[in-house]
């Protein structure tokens, strides 16, 4: 492990790997995940989705359904309230509530893509539910529909939503428009700059939608109850924020509404809006009874977000003694059937990586006949860097200056200011090329016929936001944390282990749980690679608060001054005296009794995760199959509170970009269907598709966090597309600038102009 | 509509007897009428692996196992490796390795592997990679379950438990050479 | 899925007329990895399920180097690899029986199932048409045979009538100086249908420098597996060389007539047809000599 000569102080618990908190629960089959809660009385619901990419709906006739022996609720869109254009900020990202509504069940009259949610029953099991399905009769009129983000900003494409105007700079056009939103940067004067270059080159990419993949399908369990009030146990990203799209689409407060996160068996973005639970709701409104929704697998893939498809130009100019001069990049992100896709962060982070003095950037947001984007893990930059490393890389090569030289020479650092705008703090990207040029890995000769290297670096922002814990102390000298932030990955170790190291106990002697949003204050949603960052920030100041009042009971004791207690690694020194934390803690009843710790945190801007990742392939020259033969990570982590989880997210994150990179995408019928939704098809890596994943975790401290920490989560997704592109042109000597780069096209690429 | 059907079978060692439809799985009767939540549903089709339990000592996806073939069965899921309080060695290595993230692959992973560790003692990366390969992990990207599939393979040959030798199936990395293509 | 009944069958004779009672109402349950997914998702409907486990004949996995292999419809795939003896003598049959689906299937999924789902891309029938295989059929009109190749008729279509069971599959004793592979081509390395497959036989001559016999059939390229004649009949005499196996490639790549479709084009299948074929002929002539050299 790299380290910064920033950092001094020793830990005693952060940077150690102890055994993470819920892991006996997770390895019997004990944890409780969402599809696993059971409480009595519980009906089961289904919902009922469109054949079509995109049709009006002329009627819906659920009667013979209603009647069906076993079914005791039906839902349409009429049942739910008409929702204004309110604009509700979900963590990562904005949505429009009237478009959530509507994406959650259909109730503007059509439907937008295959999949889209029409009508809902409930019944007294997952079987009569799933038959009665069938007696819903809906009289579609099916209409021309569009997938491919570039067709889509035809004029005489389809339109998606007929009240949806391209807004642009602050203005907004006349005519209705697949476009929903124009966004453009511009630093310095970049035609003027492009002259000046010795190289310029410019290419076009493409990358098809892919999906979040997380094993666990969406689910969700709703009571509403007798006394008005609604719980709903479920699966997410964010209590918090699931309660709050809830209670707009059902137009109640939120007061209204409990959320019970369940354990979440993957998120990656994807379980961040809601899709069920205001429907499961709406169902146990009409039955009183509590109505359990899961979906099937082909469901999550065709009704929930996938991450945008994208065409993305970028254009670069250098000089010959090898400085960026001036940089252009043009990005139309496919948005699914609803606006406010993943363009935003798109355009931000196409040149984050990079000093450039003079770009433009224009990005656009467009509407297709897909289910709604969603978040994907870094979302919008892997499309955006799959374009601008590519060409970074071909540029080193007509330059004839070694990749990570390049980069080095061209690299942001503290003080860079991004073409969107914001000026760097310290940053670690520099030290991740310095990591990975001195990694045996990179050292390596690589030898054997059709084989290549490649090397790609990455940018996420890591943000902050709003986080909140408590925690109370036992008489044992352990500690009880009650934080808001689900933990997908492991998260609640790394918070309880910055909490542990505050107050100078063991990890095991903080019992995390994470709380439900009656029992912990507002928390937002678990992405943006955030809660190690902030929530870890709130468990601090929740230790020092701990800490505070542990003096105050200190010097009762000794009859002192509070202000003359010292506490340092769980000793309470005064005068000589000294007690440890434990006992202290057993003397709590004697001084006043129990000692509540509680901290809400808004730490605002990003904490700015870099990464460098180098990716040895080997293609078969008959088929074009890729075999990844060897993987490095290399990322800056600010610091690593439990080196194995980092490692882990590094790991597979780099996994996820692999089959982005090689096989991952939907693949839709002329009538804008998707042909492959099952696992089987759609094809995430197994264990036999990659290797070993090796890691570097370089440290450069974050000032923004009293322990350094910058986040993982999202960071090591991005390399990994222009990484393996660039080894397979060093294999081959083809450049493939589409994704997925899969066997038959990149044999059709091998093949062009051969016959 | 059919009647339901009685079915006798044995669940990690104790005799257990349920109704069912004859359209049920193994995987629903397990979760819904046994309370075995251990045992995940990831996509209900026999592709992520999810699902998987032993039955008659061969690894199963129980979601397509209908319920009423376990009659007579010896099934061993999730919820029945740890003993007297012990966890199994792979159990302890998957923690002690972090291989696990949001662990809704994990019970489906363990049952693999066990299948795998109680026929070879001490299988190459390739052999656990390719045993492995009917479990979808979308958190991990693999490495740490192989290296805790691995420790654990070394755990068990310390303290002297050698594989089930008498189980005459084998697993197909180690029967004969397999060919990639 | 719509509820059903379900019986389990002791005896062929049970299995066929619990199973013409009801036509195309009656489904045969063996390793029901196609079957409960084609029941779940709507593309297949029963009233009645009828379980042929407990049958012993299509549990059957006999084998002497005299009589061959009698290989049960519903025997599952473990069991094939996990016989070494049969592995060996019949190593294409092992190289598909391991790679259909994943372990959990392989558990389940058996030969006979493979072959009565008729796919295109069934792993398990090119081996099936290459060693020659004699289907045994029962049915209410009694027992009748089908060789593999003539099995399937269609996409998800094949010869079986009316309350008709496969009931075993009887390889041919392997010929002296034969050997066979199977290879198929996917995008990932496991759990995945192939784009193409392809089966080659050989039979060499003493010295084992001459095809004396051959026979290739692929998958995935056709309505149905399907035996390559050309390329079979144009083996049978030449030498064992690279120029040969290439040859011969060309012949299967031509034979190919696959479909566009979300697995792969037309021209990539055809090209994927010739590479499986030379590469399993390079097998299968490797494996035979050394079948030559140690013996069974």
């Amino acid at each position: 492990m790299a380290s910064s000569k920033r950092e001094t102080k020793q830990y005693k618990v952060i940077g150690t790997r102890p055994v993470r908190h819920d892991g006996a629960d997770k390895v019997t089959g004990r944890a409780i995940y969402g599809a696993d809660f059971r409480v009595s009385g519980t009906v089961h619901g289904k919902i009922l989705r469109s054949p079509h990419a995109h049709a009006k709906i002329k009627s819906i006739d659920a009667r013979a359904a209603e009647e069906h022996p076993g079914v005791v609720a039906v839902v349409t869109g009429a049942d739910f309230p008409d929702l204004k254009d309110k604009i509700a900020n979900l963590g990562e990202g904005a949505v429009n509530l009237a478009h959530l509504g509507a994406n959650v069940l259909a109730h503007h009259g059509k439907v937008q893509y295959k999949g889209h949610a029409v009508a809902a029953l409930a019944a007294l099991s997952p079987h009569v539910a799933e038959e009665a399905l069938k007696l819903i009769k809906v009289e579609y009129e099916p209409l021309e529909s569009v997938t491919w983000v570039l067709d889509a900003m035809k004029d005489d494409a389809p339109l998606v939503l007929d009240n949806v105007f391209t807004k642009s700079m602050g203005k907004k056009s006349d005519k209705p428009s697949n476009i929903a939103t124009h966004i453009h940067f511009e630093t310095g004067k970049v035609d003027e700059a492009f002259k000046k270059a010795d190289v310029v080159i410019e290419r076009e990419f493409k990358t098809a939608s892919v999906h979040q993949g997380y094993i666990e399908p969406h689910v969700a369990t709703a009571l509403w109850n007798e006394d008005g009030h609604v719980t709903i146990w479920t699966s997410t990203q964010g209590a918090f924020t699931a309660r709050q799209q809830t209670a707009e689409l059902l137009q109640i407060p939120v007061s209204r509404v409990t959320v019970v996160p369940c354990e979440i068996g993957g998120g990656f973005g994807g379980k961040i809006a809601v899709y069920l639970e205001p429907v499961a709701a709406m169902l146990s409104r009409k039955c009183g009874r509590p109505v359990k929704m899961v979906m099937n697998r082909d469901e999550v893939f065709e009704g929930t977000g996938p991450t945008p498809g994208s065409f993305v130009r970028v254009k670069l100019g250098a000089t010959k003694a090898g400085k960026l001069v001036a940089g252009e990049a043009w990005l139309a992100y496919d948005a699914g059937a609803f606006p406010g896709g993943m363009i935003g962060p798109g355009c931000m982070c196409v040149f984050s990586c990079y000093e450039i003095p003079s770009a433009r950037v224009d990005g656009y947001d467009v509407l297709v006949n897909k289910p709604k984007t969603q978040a994907y893990r870094a979302p919008g930059a892997t499309q955006a860097a799959f374009a601008c490393e590519s060409v970074i890389d071909e540029l080193a090569e007509k330059l004839g200056i070694d990749p990570i030289e390049f980069r080095l020479m061209n690299a942001a650092k503290e003080g860079t200011r991004r073409v969107d705008g914001p000026v760097y703090p310290r940053i670690g990207f520099v030290e991740t090329l310095e990591a990975a040029r001195a990694s045996e890995h990179w050292k390596s000769k690589l030898v054997g016929k059709n084989r290549g290297r490649g090397i790609a670096s990455g940018f996420w922002f890591n943000i902050g936001l709003k986080s909140s814990a408590a925690a109370h102390v036992n008489p044992d000298g352990t500690v009880s944390l009650v934080e808001g932030s689900t933990d997908i990955g492991g998260t609640r170790t790394s918070v309880a282990m910055q909490l542990a190291e505050t107050l100078g106990i063991p990890a095991e002697a903080v019992q995390p749980r994470v709380g439900d949003t009656d029992s912990v204050g507002y928390t937002d949603v678990t992405g943006g690679s955030r809660v190690t960052f902030a929530t870890g920030l709130a468990a601090y100041e929740v230790g020092r608060d701990i800490e505070r009042q542990m003096r105050e009971r200190a010097a009762l004791l000794w009859e002192c001054d509070a202000a003359k207690v010292e506490s340092a690694d769980g000793v309470y020194r005064a005068n000589g005296k000294s007690i440890t934390f434990r006992e202290l803690a057993g003397k709590l009843d004697e001084t006043g009794g129990p000692v509540v710790g509680r901290a809400t945190v808004n730490p605002e801007g990003s904490s700015n995760g870099f990464a460098t990742h180098i990716v040895d392939v080997e293609v078969d020259p008959d088929t074009a199959k890729v075999t990844i033969l060897r993987y490095t990570a290399v990322q800056d982590a600010g610091k690593a509170i439990h080196p194995s989880y980092v490692e882990g997210q590094m790991q597979g994150g780099a996994v996820q970009g692999i089959g982005w990179a090689l096989n991952e995408e939907y693949v839709f019928d002329e009538n804008g269907r998707m042909q492959n939704a099952s696992y089987l098809d759609y094809r995430m890596p197994t264990a036999l598709d990659v290797p070993a994943i090796d890691t570097i975790i370089v440290e450069v401290f974050n000032p923004a966090h009293p322990y350094g920490v910058r986040g993982v989560g999202e960071t090591p997704i991005v390399s990994p597309p222009a990484a393996i592109a660039g080894a397979i042109y060093r294999a081959t000597g083809v450049r493939m600038r589409e994704l997925p780069m899969s066997p038959p096209r990149l044999w059709a690429e091998m093949n062009r102009g051969s016959g | 509509m059919a009647r339901k059907i009685h079915v006798a079978t044995t669940i990690n060692g104790e005799a257990v007897e349920f109704l069912c439809e004859a359209r049920q799985s193994l995987l629903e009767v397990l979760r819904d009428t046994l309370g075995l939540t251990g045992s995940k549903e990831g996509c209900n089709n026999g592709n992520c692996g999810a699902c998987t339990v032993l039955v008659d000592a061969q690894p199963v996806d129980s979601c397509l196992v209908l319920a009423v073939e376990a009659e007579g069965a010896e099934i061993t899921t999730i919820e029945g490796i740890a003993r007297d309080s012990q966890l199994h060695p792979i159990q302890q290595c998957f923690l002690e390795d972090a291989a696990l993230q949001c662990g809704v692959c994990t019970p489906g992973f363990i049952m693999s592997a066990k299948a795998l560790l109680d026929r070879v003692a001490n299988p190459s990366d390739e052999e656990i990679r390719f045993q492995l390969a009917g479990n979808l992990c979308r958190c991990t990207g693999y490495d740490k379950i192989i290296r805790a599939v691995k420790d654990a393979a070394g755990r068990l040959a310390a303290s002297g438990q050698k594989p089930a030798a008498a189980n005459p199936n084998g697993s197909p990395a180690r029967r004969g050479q397999r060919q990639r293509t | 899925m719509k509820d059903f009944e379900f019986q389990t069958a002791a005896t062929v004779d049970e299995a066929v007329s619990l199973l013409a009672a009801r036509g195309d109402r009656a489904k045969m349950l063996a390793g029901g990895t196609d079957l409960i997914v084609q029941l779940r998702e709507g593309l297949r409907q029963a009233d009645l399920v009828v379980d042929v486990k407990k049958i012993p004949e299509l549990m059957d996995l006999a084998y002497s180097p005299a009589k061959g292999l009698r290989l049960g419809a519903a025997t599952p795939c473990y069991r094939i690899y996990g016989d070494a003896q049969i592995a060996a003598a019949y190593p294409a049959l092992a190289d598909a029986a391991r790679i259909i689906g994943g372990w959990q299937i392989q558990s389940r999924a058996s030969v006979g199932g493979n072959l009565c789902n008729s796919s295109p891309a069934a792993d398990t029938i090119p081996p099936l048409i290459v060693y020659d295989v004699v289907c045994h059929v029962a049915g209410p009109g009694g027992r009748r045979t089908v060789k593999a190749a003539e099995f399937c008729t269609a996409p998800g279509k094949n010869v079986l009538g009316r309350g008709e069971i496969l009931t075993t599959l009887e390889f041919p004793p392997p010929a002296k100086g034969s050997s066979a592979a199977y290879l198929r081509f996917i995008p990932r390395n496991e759990m995945d249908i192939a784009v193409a497959g392809a089966a080659s036989w050989v039979r060499l001559n003493a010295a084992g420098d001459t095809i004396e016999e051959a026979r290739v059939a692929l998958a995935a390229v056709a309505p149905t597996p399907l035996f390559v004649r050309s390329a079979s009949d144009w083996l049978a005499g030449k030498p064992a060389t690279s120029e040969t196996f290439a040859r011969a490639r060309e012949l299967a790549g031509q034979a190919a007539r696959p479909i566009s479709d979300k697995r792969g084009t037309v021209a990539y299948r055809k090209h994927l047809a010739g590479v499986l074929t030379e590469r399993t002929l390079v097998i299968a002539v490797d494996r035979a000599r050394g079948v030559a050299r140690n013996g069974h």
